[in-house]
């Protein structure tokens, strides 16, 4: 193929994204952008600093935290901010952290509950933000496909599937009552090969996680568990050394990685290529009931 | 390595729509597209399975895979638009999968709109049906090009080719109708895999291509960059002192430095210094990029502003001939509702129903009651000049929404037709009304900043109100004099002199005093139109009247002023004796005392006359004037 279009599906996407994070803030009153330090987050953070650009950003970043991330998104969150300037706001569900919620104990469904959807509620509220960005896909997952660009959600912070407002054109509605608010999701119609090309064209530093390394790993439920500070294992677990790398990063109890030799991003496109599993298969969370991410979204979660 | 990525650096995107139910194969057409090209991941598949065996399903249901919504999953039924996504070698592709009952036409549209081509699938045993009518006719109204007839089922007809061909003439008499040329027709096995990706081996009679080759194929570059330059500003950059930026998609054309361009509706005219993509320079730029544009000149433009080709412009209006598609299942009223237009909200009214388009036969109808799923012709009266395109030209700057302000939903969505209101497939518009046009810039060589420059003001009409003996008309001419010694055009519009001769025909009926308002309102209007500051002096006793004066001079130019003085007081006053005749009873209908006077609800100024004097009364509508810009180029 030689011919080359005057706009790239990459540019497409790009323009769409940029569009929407600048209607947010020419007509929502107290944006946030939801930052969860992986992949998505950067792009999305990327695109954000070009619509804005040369300014800084005009919202803060909201990192929902729930003191379950590894090591290496601390310290890559703390330095990427400090770099670009952003606002970042950290919000933990302390009650709960110090009460010592942890998947093992109180299960993944109350555990996500109690430490996401519950702290992102709160911070929400205590932030006065009306519109929350998140870098949520429509590929990633079959709920998502039917989620619009801007999504209304009641004083409970829920999502009604079946009554959501149409969404023609690129005309979105915004408003809303006070106590209610939007979510938007810029990176609607991305997918997760369009986000690492992108990463990849416009030179995006993400989570050294993300590229393989040799890793201290045990096989929890089919699915490779990294051994951290305070994970349990079972008896008859034992830890191996695995060539491995994360797709998507999450909570250290509850995220998988995949065996893999992808150690830049040119090479994580080559196995995405021909990749068989979807990205979500290594997160414990989206499979643990019946229309799992489905019912967390009506509840509240991202 | 690296090199090897360079041509998914070059694909490029094509949006397309389906629509129908289960019976017609959409999701197992789906499903099979996303299978062969590879977009569908085990783990979904073994769910797949999984939720096949929980329902009962005799073989794994490819639906179940489109199917998002758990609802969706155990009633068998597609209720919302779901998008999905896949790419080839050669393009990526988002298909906007929506349901095709008649009670989910608000679905279909919604995925048309941001479609370029439209798959109409047809079961071959069946043939042609309502839904797929109705289905071509959606697409077409808004504005997809390429149609693809999708004959499915061919495996059940014994790869037939006369049942291909009587399908195929039977859909191109009625897309005909739809002035529609780019159709092409492939006759498929979605189960089997025929003619979806690969060509089948059992229809060698069939000359073209596979359906995925076709769509890989199918040319993508926006009309919209071919038409005249268009972009609306979402918001102003101002991150330094320097630095000025209008921030907007391309919706229209191409922008280079240098270029001029014309600020709509204000009518400024304007440079273009710099064009932005990010922190990136370019020297021009085309649709849909989303820029970042620095004007040589220091003008008022922020959201809501359209930037054009001066050679041509956008239609500067209060009124347009629309389509409409009704959305909420609260019938459309005569309420006011908030229009959406590109980066524009504005209120306004939907003044007259022409007709209904049934969508099923293509023919109009009685209007109705617009209800859920209606689709007709409208007239919409905006309460501002909006500059906008009619749809066919352009459909980021032809289309709007309807919001409802109390409760905020989406209600209609619409598109602006040409001035004749001609719809593609139907007859011309039926006699209504003809829509009065508002002067523009792009009727009169003369730009409204032309004239403010030319009298160092900006036009307004000073609506004053109140009871006979309030003492509006002294205020007015004592503010006439005021302005005028000051350097300022103005003029008042008073019962003496307007009752003398324009409306001389009018008396004092109810519906008299509302002619002789609407009147006087138009005078002013274009009085203001000439830069004039307009001053009344009218009772206007009727809310209503007062707000039809309102949108008639236009918001920004009406500031309703509320001279207040207690009823005994006006009586005692009585300049004209008018009080006494009327308690005598002989002046019928006299306001305050045998016809009601509404007060402002929420008047620009309110001059308490009881307790200020005239000249306090003067001033302070001068510093509100002032404080407002009005007096000022």
């Amino acid at each position: 193929m030689t011919r080359r279009p005057s706009h790239t599906h990459l540019d497409l996407l790009e323009s769409e994204s940029i569009h929407i994070l600048r209607e947010v803030v020419a007509e929502m009153e107290h944006p946030v952008m939801l930052y969860s330090v992986g992949k998505d987050s950067s792009v999305m953070v990327h695109l954000a600093r070009k619509a804005f650009a040369p300014g800084r950003l005009p919202f803060p970043l909201l990192h929902v935290d729930t003191g379950m991330k590894f090591p290496e998104m601390y310290e890559f969150r703390d330095r990427f901010c400090r770099e670009i300037g952003a606002d970042l706001r950290v919000f933990r569900n302390e009650p709960a952290i110090t009460a010592g919620t942890n998947p093992w104990d109180d299960g993944t469904i109350r555990c996500c509950a109690q430490l996401k959807t519950r702290a992102l509620l709160e911070a929400l509220a205590q932030g006065g933000f009306d519109a929350a960005m998140g870098g949520a896909r429509r590929e990633e997952e079959r709920s998502r496909a039917k989620e619009r660009v801007y999504s209304f959600r009641d004083v409970h912070g829920q999502w009604d599937p079946r009554n959501q407002r149409p969404e023609l054109w690129s005309l979105y509605n915004g408003r809303h009552a006070p106590g209610e608010s939007i979510r938007i999701f810029p990176l609607s119609n991305w997918t997760e090969f369009d986000i690492w090309l992108y990463i990849h064209r416009e030179r995006i530093p993400v989570v050294p996680m993300y590229f393989a390394r040799k890793r201290r790993m045990v096989l929890s439920q089919g699915r490779l568990i990294p051994v951290e500070k305070g994970t349990r294992l079972a008896p008859g677990q034992d830890p191996v050394e695995i060539m491995c790398r994360f797709r998507t990063l999450g909570c250290h109890p509850c995220t998988g990685a995949v065996p893999s030799t992808a150690r830049t991003v040119p090479q994580i496109l080559r196995e995405l290529a021909s990749v068989r599993y979807s990205e979500r298969i290594t997160r414990l969370i989206d499979h643990d009931q019946d229309s799992s991410m489905e019912q967390k979204k009506r509840e509240g979660y991202f | 390595m690296a090199r090897a990525l360079d041509p998914f650096l070059r694909t490029d995107l094509l949006r397309f729509t389906t629509a129908g139910s289960v019976d017609d194969g959409k999701s197992t057409l789906i499903g099979r597209l996303l299978l062969d090209c590879r977009a569908v991941y085990e783990d979904h598949l073994a769910a797949l399975a999984a939720d096949s065996r929980r329902l009962n399903r005799e073989v794994t249901d490819l639906a179940l895979l489109t199917d998002g919504l758990k609802a969706e999953r155990e009633q068998g039924i597609t209720i919302d638009v779901a998008y999905r996504h896949f790419a080839t070698p050669r393009r990526r592709f988002i298909i906007a999968d929506t349901p095709g009952h008649e009670q989910y036409t608000r679905n279909m549209a919604t995925g048309a709109s941001t479609a370029s081509l439209a798959v109409i699938l047809v079961d071959a045993r069946q043939g042609l049906l309502t839904q797929s009518r109705r289905h071509a006719f959606i697409s077409v109204l808004l504005g997809i090009r390429h149609l693809v007839l999708a004959v499915n089922k061919m495996d059940l007809v014994d790869w037939s080719r006369e049942v291909f061909e009587r399908v195929r003439s039977e859909f191109a008499t009625f897309a005909g109708r739809l002035g529609l040329h780019d159709i092409v027709c492939i006759p498929m096995s979605a189960l089997l895999g025929d003619n979806v990706v690969t060509l089948s081996p059992h229809m060698s009679w069939y000359e073209g291509v596979p359906l995925v080759s076709h769509l890989e194929s199918v040319p993508v570059a926006a009309a919209e960059a071919n038409a005249p330059f268009r972009m609306p500003v979402q918001l102003v950059l101002r991150p330094t002192e320097g630095y000025r930026g209008l921030a907007g998609q391309l919706a229209g054309g191409r922008l280079r430095a240098g270029q001029q361009v014309l600020v709509q509706p204000a009518g400024h005219r304007a440079t273009v210094r710099s064009i932005h993509v990010g922190e990136r320079r370019v020297t021009e730029a085309t649709p849909p990029s989303s820029i970042s544009v620095e004007l040589e000149e220091d003008l008022d433009v922020g959201r809501g502003a359209l930037l054009t080709d001066p050679d041509s412009l956008a239609r500067v209006t209060d009124r347009a001939r629309a389509v409409l598609l009704w959305m909420s299942s609260t019938p459309l009223s005569k309420k006011t509702w908030l229009a959406k237009l590109g980066t524009r909200s504005v209120r306004c009214t939907v003044e007259s129903l022409d007709c209904r388009i049934d969508p099923d036969t293509l023919a109009t109808e009685e209007p109705g009651i617009p209800g859920l799923n209606w689709i007709g012709r409208v007239s919409v009266y905006f309460h501002e000049p909006v500059a906008c395109d009619p749809y066919a030209h352009n459909r980021t700057t032809g289309s709007f929404v309807l919001i409802d302000p109390l409760a905020n939903d989406t209600v209609a969505a619409g598109m602006i037709l040409e001035d004749d209101g001609h719809i593609e497939g139907l007859g011309p518009a039926r006699t209504s009304p003809s829509p009065t046009r508002l002067l523009t810039p792009e009727d009169s060589l003369v730009s409204p900043a032309e004239r403010c420059a030319l009298l160092g003001q900006r036009p307004v009409t000073l609506w004053l109100t109140g009871l006979s003996g309030s003492g509006k008309s002294t205020i007015a001419k004592a503010l006439e004099r005021r302005l005028t010694d000051s350097g300022h055009a103005c003029y008042v519009l008073d019962g003496d002199n307007v009752r003398r001769g324009l409306n001389r025909d009018l008396g004092f009926s109810p519906a008299e005093r509302t002619e002789n308002i609407r009147r006087v309102a138009e005078v002013a209007a274009l009085m203001n139109e000439a830069g004039l500051i307009v001053i009344t002096a009218f009772i206007s006793p009727y809310a209503e009247d007062r707000a039809q004066a309102a949108r008639a001079i236009g918001a920004s130019r009406f500031a309703e002023v509320f001279v207040d003085a207690p009823l005994p007081l006006c009586e005692a006053r009585d300049p004209k004796g008018l009080y006494r005749k009327a308690r005598e009873g002989r002046l019928q209908e006299f306001t305050g005392v045998s016809a009601p006077y509404e007060s402002p609800t929420a008047p620009a100024l309110r001059l308490d006359t009881s307790a200020c004097s005239l000249a306090d009364c003067v001033e302070s509508i001068v510093s509100w004037l002032e404080a407002r810009g009005y007096l000022g180029p």
